[in-house]
């Protein structure tokens, strides 16, 4: 009986320890969590016997130098401020004769009901993607003709084919919806000035943009 | 009754414990597992790490000028197209990248995967299609 509950103290010692833990690192935040990313053998998708798995670069090492996006979101890395900043220069093209386009054109986005409107900027999108990604596929090519709500993107339709899958996140409501409805004073839709330039996702936390 | 207290609290911290270790561990996000034909055909499935390719290369070289379709499972996607160039095979062909005969660098994955983007946060969405 002394050794059963012996046996109990552990138990309960280890699981008060984690319990701790873990209320650490919810108060402490992103301070105390340091970025880290799973070794490909760790990550439940890799064959961790297979011989090749040596030859394939790791995130961890992939990653290092990156401008960083939130712990534990979406691959961890700010990957707009990364191919902005000159941290990595992705191809645009394979084709020497594709014509690349990236277009400086936000559309404010007012049907948002509580939330604040959003701002969706084509630059950073166009960047990465092409306009045929898209148009007229996924978006017409027209402020307001467009269904959007968020039952359809957590679904996976419109930013929803990305957003959720390899584009930050759904849980980041604030990055899209960071446009105040009371400040704003212009037309909605496409808007006639350039577009906005978003600082670091890890800065629009301290901004109060981010949840 | 009080060793029958201890002995609850006992069972309920292993189950914390064990619970907290068995996290399941996490795919890098973004990360695509291709198996509509890899298994039948006796090879592990593939990992296609959407991180790994967009350090390389932008969104639009692959879902614009290569075709593949923005919906995983939906790109019908054979070794005899790779061979032939299309898809994968339009970079990994020993010029750009890595050629076909490096089978297990792509055929990487643990056997039984499912067809479907596994890494990333659980919506209805691209996540459980």
């Amino acid at each position: 009986m002394g050794k059963r509950n012996n046996h109990g103290r552990w138990y309960i010692a280890i699981a008060l320890l984690f319990a701790g833990q873990t209320a650490s690192w919810a108060a402490d935040g992103v301070s105390a969590h340091r970025w880290s990313w799973e070794p490909l053998a760790n990550d439940g998708l890799h064959d961790p016997s297979n011989p090749a798995l040596s030859e394939l670069q790791q995130p961890g090492e992939a990653f290092a130098g990156f401008p960083n996006d939130f712990p534990k979101i979406g691959n961890q890395v700010d990957w707009v401020r990364a191919l902005e900043s000159g941290v990595i220069l992705p191809r645009t093209n394979i084709f020497p004769d594709t014509s690349i386009d990236v277009l400086d054109l936000d559309i404010i986005m007012e049907q948002t009901s509580q939330m604040p409107m959003v701002r969706f900027p084509h630059r950073a999108h166009t960047q990465w993607l092409d306009c045929v990604n898209c148009h007229d596929e996924l978006f017409k090519k027209k402020a307001g003709a467009n269904p959007v709500n968020m039952f359809a993107i957590l679904s996976g339709e419109f930013c929803g084919r990305c957003h959720g899958a390899v584009a930050f996140p759904l849980t980041e409501c604030r990055r899209c919806h960071s446009e105040p409805r009371k400040n704003f004073t212009g037309e909605f839709g496409a808007q006639k000035n350039k577009g906005r330039i978003f600082p670091p996702v890890m800065e629009m936390k301290d901004l109060g943009i981010n949840q | 009754m009080r060793a029958n207290i201890t002995h609850i609290w006992c069972h309920l911290g292993l189950v914390l414990t064990l619970g907290a270790m068995a996290l399941p561990a996490q795919a890098e996000y973004g990360d695509v597992v291709l198996n509509k034909y890899a298994e039948k055909n006796g090879m592990r499935p593939v990992i296609y790490p959407h991180w790994f390719h967009r350090i390389r290369f932008r969104c639009k070289v692959c879902h614009g000028e290569l075709g593949f379709k923005m919906r995983a499972g939906s790109n019908d996607i054979t070794m005899g197209k790779i061979v032939d160039g299309q898809y994968c095979g339009m970079c990994h062909n020993g010029e750009i990248a890595w050629n076909v005969e490096f089978c297990d660098r792509c055929h990487s994955g643990l056997p039984g995967l499912k067809t479907k983007i596994h890494g990333g946060h659980s919506t209805g969405g691209p996540g459980g299609w």
